[in-house]
């Protein structure tokens, strides 16, 4: 970055200057180092280096540590730009061959190369079954460029949106384009930015003060969308803000702040590379582009609370207090931050804005679910990230257009269940959504569909089960998790999570009784009719969802001491199948409780009364010799 | 902690008690944990209540009141690590090194936590060695990882 944009045609000669210095020959090969680091890819990138410079090519070849590329099953995943050439799987071995076949003389390494089957393989990683059948707006950068460049983004057309919105729209017009365009908030209530936007600058401020707030606490266990995009593209979600700040704030006094969790130390520090370079090139700071609009933006690290993901605590976090929601009978459009109107929206949402400002209204909403035309709550347009996650082939991000069914994400993109299990159930929403079992796999999800059928959008979490995955323990899982989230300012809440874990514990210990089900209906009612906020209000979503859809595996726990999954340990035993053992003596010596006894060659024995039910035994089994009953 | 360290830790935030928790945050990245002696220290400089700061070293579980271990190892507790088994490694791991998720092994060597989720949920069961990731963790996996921490088995 060399250079200070003052106004918007200093970026469009700066982004032609970028361009024409480009090399017709230059190469660039991307490694996605976010989820990819636990294959080790943070490796790749001193290997290529070193390998490129051994051989002479660092004048003509970049290499770049990126975002999530979304295929994570595959990874380590590196692309060789800009033409697309997509391998997988790829160690540090192998870069040495990839520098000289691929970038040194333009040939394909067979072995990286993604296949499925014995006959299909694919070369471009746009051709890849897994990335063909999405619609990759926010994500389609990631495997591109180098999210500590703004070079890169500005090159890519990042913040012609922003030159564009300064230089040309009114504040009002751009709320207005917003709200046309149907975006509804991507952090899973689903409420119309637009109309958010609208109220917020309508709201009296005396000093005209307003926050613009991104909400980067991701806190839905299963998610990582956010993640992603902050890591891979943070300056479309800073360029999203400016706009917003432009819509909202001016004239006036805007200012900005992301509150990101702590557990992401890598998107706090791409952050504020891409926050310091925004600045240093004026895009941040006074009179931006121009426009007489000061705008800048601050990062507050979370502290480790789920709870601060809901908007209030999110509020009291940045304020120094402890992350307890407040009531919202002002809303903090109105009274947020610091009692300041407080416009806040979600990592993804801000994505979206730079890309309705570019591409239009009417494009936005040819993409999508419902008619928004008279109604911001008429559908869901443009594409949700999902993070496909669990028992599925392929895991990964997959961006769609709002609309797509189930079957073609867990199916087509996802390639079915891992081992070729039978499918249970998708669980989407994090702890405030729901099970959705093979019925509803035709679903066409957006924002209503999955509210109406007792899960919700929440921040995009998919997570596939599997006939080994017991819905009761599933249930169990999220009530215990809110209940160690909750802030305990609610009784319902914290006391009403804690008899409901209690209750599920019971059922998972083979000590379930009858009325046990109505018992649990009950009190859900309570904690979300009497809680205050989100959290203890859809607290109860995952138990009364498995409740309505797997309410054969409850009755099975509590009357037939029976878990169909083999999962509650209270209901299982494992038991050595005589015929298969060979008397290896692995699952005995790696039994922590010395529960199997045999000689060398001899059938093993299992002591149940001394069995933890741990599955180690049949974990290590290479001979099918354990069962689980 | 040194007190020109403390200093510049509030300095740097502009002795603003708005960003406490980025102070404490910065007090626990030096020390490993929030001794009692700072926290009684950041509340004299910046004459805040004890309490409130206690309430937010409480509330937050990224803060640790007691010293930790030398090593971290965190177990990812995320739906998709659940699905996969991950209660499976926390318990495999509490016996192999005699720890409880939330404690440090009576060597002071290894600290065990567990944390939410990572965000890393196409490889789960994920495990955290030192701010190291490691995917699609197996106990077999986790016996190598903890090698240098086991005592030699009969």
């Amino acid at each position: 970055m060399g250079t200070s944009i003052r106004k918007a045609e200093d970026l469009i000669k700066y982004r032609q200057r970028l361009l024409s210095s480009r090399g017709a020959d230059e190469q660039w090969v991307t490694v996605c180092t976010s989820g990819c680091s636990a294959y080790g890819a943070n490796k790749l990138i001193p290997a290529f280096l070193e390998s490129i410079a051994k051989r002479g090519l660092a004048e003509k070849v970049r290499v770049k540590a990126t975002g999530c590329h979304g295929f994570c099953q595959r990874g380590p995943l590196v692309v060789i730009q800009p033409r697309g050439l997509f391998y997988q799987q790829m160690r540090v071995e192998d870069v040495d061959e990839v520098v000289e076949q691929t970038l040194a003389k333009g040939e394909i390494v067979e072995r990286l190369i993604y296949k499925e089957g014995e006959l299909q393989s694919f070369e471009q990683e746009e051709d890849v079954p897994f990335y063909k059948n999405q619609m990759r707006l926010l994500l389609k950068h990631n495997s591109n460029i180098d999210p500590t460049s703004i070079d890169d983004y500005i090159g890519i057309g990042g913040y012609a949106a922003l030159a564009n919105v300064l230089g040309k729209m009114k504040p009002e017009e751009v709320c207005r384009t917003i709200k046309s365009s149907g975006l509804r908030g991507r952090g899973g209530g689903g409420f119309p930015t637009g109309i958010k936007w609208e109220t917020c600058r309508a709201a009296p401020s005396e000093d005209g003060v307003r926050y613009i707030v991104c909400n980067a606490d991701e806190g839905d266990p299963g998610a990582f969308m956010d993640r992603a995009l902050l890591e891979g593209n943070p300056h479309s979600v800073i360029e999203g803000m400016i706009i917003g700040a432009w819509a909202i704030g001016h004239p006036g006094r805007p200012a900005g702040y992301v509150y990101v969790r702590n557990e992401y130390p890598l998107a706090v520090e791409r952050l504020g590379i891409a926050l310091n370079q925004a600045r240093e090139s004026g895009l941040l700071g006074k009179n931006i582009l121009g426009s007489g609009m000061d705008f800048d933006i601050r990062i507050n690290k979370g502290g480790g609370a789920f709870v601060c993901g809901e908007s209030t605590a999110l509020m009291a976090s940045i304020e120094g207090h402890v992350g307890e929601p407040r009531a919202k009978h002002i809303h903090t459009v109105e009274s947020g931050l610091y009692d300041k109107p407080t416009n806040l929206n979600n990592v993804e949402t801000w994505a979206n804005v730079p890309l309705i400002i570019n591409q239009g209204v009417e494009w936005y909403t040819s993409i999508g679910t419902g008619d928004v035309s008279q109604n911001p709550w008429g559908g869901s347009k443009g594409t949700k990230i999902f993070a496909l996650v669990g028992k599925v082939n392929h895991t990964g991000l997959v961006e769609v257009p709002m609309g797509t069914t189930l079957r073609k994400i867990v199916f087509e993109i996802g390639n079915g269940i891992i081992g070729g299990k039978k499918f249970k159930a998708v669980q989407t929403g994090g702890p405030s959504g729901g099970c959705l079992p093979e019925s509803k796999l035709d679903l066409e999800v957006d924002f209503d569909a999955l509210s109406e059928a007792g899960s919700m959008m929440g921040s995009g979490g998919m997570i596939v089960m599997d006939e080994t995955t017991c819905m009761v323990d599933v249930a169990r899982y999220f009530i215990h998790f809110l209940a160690d989230e909750s802030c305990g300012k609610c009784t319902t809440c914290r006391e009403g999570l804690k008899q409901l874990g209690s209750i599920i514990d019971r059922i998972c210990d083979g000590k379930g009784k009858d009325g046990d089900l109505e018992l649990l209906a009950d009190l859900s009612q309570t904690v979300s009719e009497a809680s205050l906020c989100a959290l203890g209000q859809t607290a109860p979503n995952p138990l009364l969802s498995t409740l309505r859809y797997f309410k054969e595996e409850y009755q099975e726990h509590i009357h037939d001491k029976k878990c169909r999954a083999k999962v509650c340990k209270a209901l299982i035993s494992y038991s050595i199948v005589s015929e298969n053992c060979t008397g290896c003596m692995i699952c005995a010596k790696k039994c922590p409780e010395q529960a199997i006894t045999g000689k060398k060659k001899e059938v093993h024995v299992l002591d149940d009364a001394k069995c933890i039910r741990c599955g180690i035994c049949m974990d290590v089994c290479t001979y099918d010799a354990v069962r689980v009953d | 902690m040194d007190t020109n360290k403390l200093e510049s830790i509030l300095d740097r935030h502009d002795r603003d008690p708005a960003a406490l928790l980025a102070i404490l945050q910065d007090i626990q990245a030096e020390e490993n944990y929030l001794p009692k002696e700072d926290i009684k220290a950041v509340a004299k400089k910046l004459n805040l209540p004890l309490s409130r700061i206690y309430s937010l070293a409480t509330f937050f579980s990224s803060f640790s009141l007691e010293p930790r271990g030398k090593h971290i190892c965190t177990v990812c507790m995320g739906t998709a690590c659940h699905v996969r088994g991950a209660s499976s490694l926390v318990d495999h791991i509490g016996r192999e090194l005699d720890v409880q998720a939330g404690d440090t092994t009576a060597d002071m060597q290894v600290t065990l936590e567990t944390v939410n989720c990572v965000g890393a949920c196409a490889m789960g069961p994920l495990l955290i060695m030192d701010g190291e990731y490691h995917g699609n963790m197996t106990v077999s996996g986790l016996d190598r990882l903890l090698k240098p921490f086991t005592k030699t088995k009969e």
